[in-house]
C-alpha cells in the first residue's frame, strides 16, 4: 500500500490531550486509549496531518481545527429504537413502575442528536406518561445538542426507524410522529415539549437533579475503567431510590466496583435498578 | 523458529460460517491462546451466530464480550454484532459504536489493526471468504506488526473478492485451503 498512514504513540497523545485540556478545559486524559487512538489517526489522515507535533501545532491554535476534532472524538453515532428489544423491555419493566410517580424524571447522558430521548417521549406518549414527565437530555458536544433542538431526520433514514419501532412492538402510525418536509422529517413538537436540551460533561460535571431513570446508552464505552466507576457513581448519587439505569445492551456494571449498588432488572437488555 | 500466536482473530463475511465451523472443530482442548472472531452480521436483528458456531465444538463455549470484559486465555469470543470490537493495552475488550466502515460494523479492519497494536508478533490473524474488501488494512497491520497473517485461498472460497483483495495488497501472507487452516491451529497446541 502506497498511502502514507499517519501513526502517534501513546505518548504523543497522552501530550496532546493534555494540551487540549489545557487550551480548552475538556479532559479527554481518561478516554479508553485504543478508540481514541484510531480515531486521532483517522482524523490525522482527513487534515493530512502526518505528525504528532503538527497535530498539536494545529488543534492548540486554531479554534475551528479543534471544534472540528471535537466533533469526530465524540462519536455522534445515534438511531431511533435501536436495539428494538432494550425498548420493549422498558415498555414492559419499567415505564408501569414510573407510573407511580406523580412527576417522572429522565436523564439522557450522552444524548448525541436525540433520536434516543425522541424514541423514549413515543413509549412514554403511548404509556400516558409524557404529559407528567420531564426529560433532561444532555451531552459534551454542543452542536450535537443544536441539531437535536431541531429535531430534523432525513426521511429515508426514518424508513429505518420505522421498521426498528414495529420490531420493538409498536403499533401506532409512525408517520404520526412527524411531520414530512421535502426530504426530512421533524419529531412533532408535542412529544418534544417536555424536553430540556443542555450540555453536561460526564468528566467533569456534578450532580444537578434527581431522576427516577436515567439512561446512559453508547457512551461510556469510550471511558476506561476508572472513569466508567466515576460516572456510575455520578448516576447512583443522581438516581432517588429504586431509581432505574439504563445501559448500552453490551455494557456490564460486573466490572465496576459499584455493582453491589444496583439490582439486574433486565441482564440482556442491561437495565439496572438502584438498591442502597 | 516461528513465534507462537497468542491472539488469533478470524475476520469472516459472506461463506465464511461453514469454514469457521471447521476451524473450531480442530481447536484442542488445551489451547493456551485467544480467539477472536469477527464476522459480518445483519444490523438490529437479534442473531443465533453464537449458538450455530458452539454447535461445532461442545467443549468450547462462544462468549461475546460486553465493553471492558478482560480477555482470558483459552476462550474462544464473538464481536457482538453493530459495534466494533477493539483491544486495549491491558488486554481488556472495547467496542465502539461509531460508522460502519466499507458498510461493516463490527468491522474486521478496525479488530485486525487493534489486534496488531496490541499482540504484535503475538497476533495471528486469519481472513476468509467474503464479498468484499474489509480486512485487507488490517493485515497490512498485523504485518506490520510482525505478526502472521493467513488468508483463505481465493479458489476454495464461497465469494472469493475478500481473500483475493487482501493477498494482492499484502503479498506476505500465507495462503491456506480451509483444512490448512484447521492444520495449522490444531498445530499452535504445543
Ligand atoms: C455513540 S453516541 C450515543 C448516542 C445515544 N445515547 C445512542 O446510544 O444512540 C455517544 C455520545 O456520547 C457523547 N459524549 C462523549 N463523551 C461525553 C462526556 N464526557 N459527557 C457527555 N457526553 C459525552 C458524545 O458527544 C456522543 O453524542
Amino acid at each position: 500500500m502506497a498511502k502514507q498512514i499517519p501513526d502517534i504513540t501513546n505518548d504523543e497523545l497522552e501530550d496532546i490531550l493534555c494540551s487540549i485540556f489545557d487550551t480548552y478545559g475538556y479532559d479527554f486524559s481518561a478516554y479508553a486509549r485504543a478508540s481514541m487512538h484510531r480515531r486521532v489517526v483517522k482524523y490525522m489522515e482527513d487534515i493530512n496531518c502526518s505528525t504528532a507535533r503538527d497535530l498539536k501545532y494545529q488543534i492548540i491554535n486554531s479554534t475551528e481545527v479543534f471544534n472540528y476534532f471535537l466533533q469526530r472524538i465524540t462519536v455522534n453515532v445515534t438511531e431511533m429504537f435501536r436495539d428494538p428489544d432494550f425498548y420493549k423491555a422498558m415498555k414492559e419493566q419499567v415505564l408501569p413502575m414510573l407510573a407511580s410517580y406523580p412527576i417522572i424524571k429522565i436523564w439522557h447522558a450522552g444524548c448525541s442528536t436525540g433520536e434516543e430521548v425522541f424514541s423514549m417521549c413515543i413509549l412514554l406518549h403511548e404509556a400516558n406518561l409524557l404529559e407528567r414527565t420531564r426529560i433532561y437530555a444532555t451531552d459534551i458536544n454542543p452542536l450535537n445538542l443544536e441539531k437535536a433542538k431541531h429535531a430534523i431526520i432525513p426521511l429515508d433514514v426514518m424508513k429505518e426507524y420505522t421498521i426498528n419501532y414495529f420490531k420493538m412492538g409498536g403499533t401506532n402510525d409512525f408517520a404520526n410522529y412527524y411531520t414530512a418536509k421535502y426530504d426530512n422529517a421533524i419529531i412533532s413538537l408535542d412529544l418534544r415539549k417536555n424536553i430540556l436540551f443542555s450540555q453536561h460533561n460526564l468528566v467533569t460535571d456534578e450532580v444537578f437533579n434527581e431522576f427516577q431513570l436515567i439512561c446512559c446508552r453508547n457512551v461510556m464505552i469510550y471511558f476506561n475503567h476508572q472513569l466508567q466507576n466515576r460516572v456510575i457513581k455520578l448516576f447512583h448519587e443522581s438516581l432517588s431510590s429504586f431509581g432505574y439505569l439504563a445501559l448500552g445492551v453490551k455494557e456490564s456494571l460486573l466490572f465496576s466496583e459499584m455493582r453491589p449498588k444496583f439490582e439486574v432488572i433486565n441482564r440482556n437488555q442491561k437495565i439496572f435498578r438502584r438498591s442502597i | 523458529m516461528r513465534v507462537q500466536p497468542k491472539m488469533i482473530v478470524i475476520g469472516g463475511s459472506a461463506g465464511s460460517v461453514p469454514v469457521i465451523l471447521e476451524i473450531m472443530k480442530a481447536i484442542p482442548d488445551k489451547f493456551p491462546h485467544t480467539v477472536v472472531i469477527v464476522i459480518h452480521r445483519q444490523r438490529n436483528v437479534s442473531s443465533e451466530m453464537a449458538t450455530v458456531l458452539s454447535i461445532a465444538n461442545e467443549r468450547k463455549p462462544i462468549v461475546e464480550p460486553d465493553d471492558k470484559e478482560p480477555i482470558k486465555t483459552g476462550c474462544i469470543y464473538l464481536a457482538p454484532q453493530n459495534y466494533h470490537l477493539l483491544i486495549e493495552d491491558d488486554h481488556t475488550f472495547s467496542l465502539d459504536y461509531s460508522e460502519a466502515i466499507k458498510y461493516s460494523r463490527p468491522s474486521i479492519d478496525v479488530s485486525f489493526e487493534s489486534v496488531a497494536r496490541v499482540f504484535g508478533e503475538n497476533a495471528c490473524a486469519i481472513l476468509l471468504s467474503g464479498a468484499n474488501s474489509d480486512g485487507t488494512e488490517g493485515l497490512h497491520s498485523i504485518i506490520e506488526n510482525k505478526g502472521t497473517a493467513i488468508v483463505q485461498d481465493p479458489t476454495s472460497a464461497a465469494y472469493p473478492a475478500m481473500p483475493m483483495a487482501a493477498i494482492a495488497a499484502n503479498k506476505s501472507s500465507l495462503v491456506f485451503k480451509p483444512i490448512e487452516i484447521a492444520k495449522f491451529v490444531a498445530d499452535l497446541q504445543q
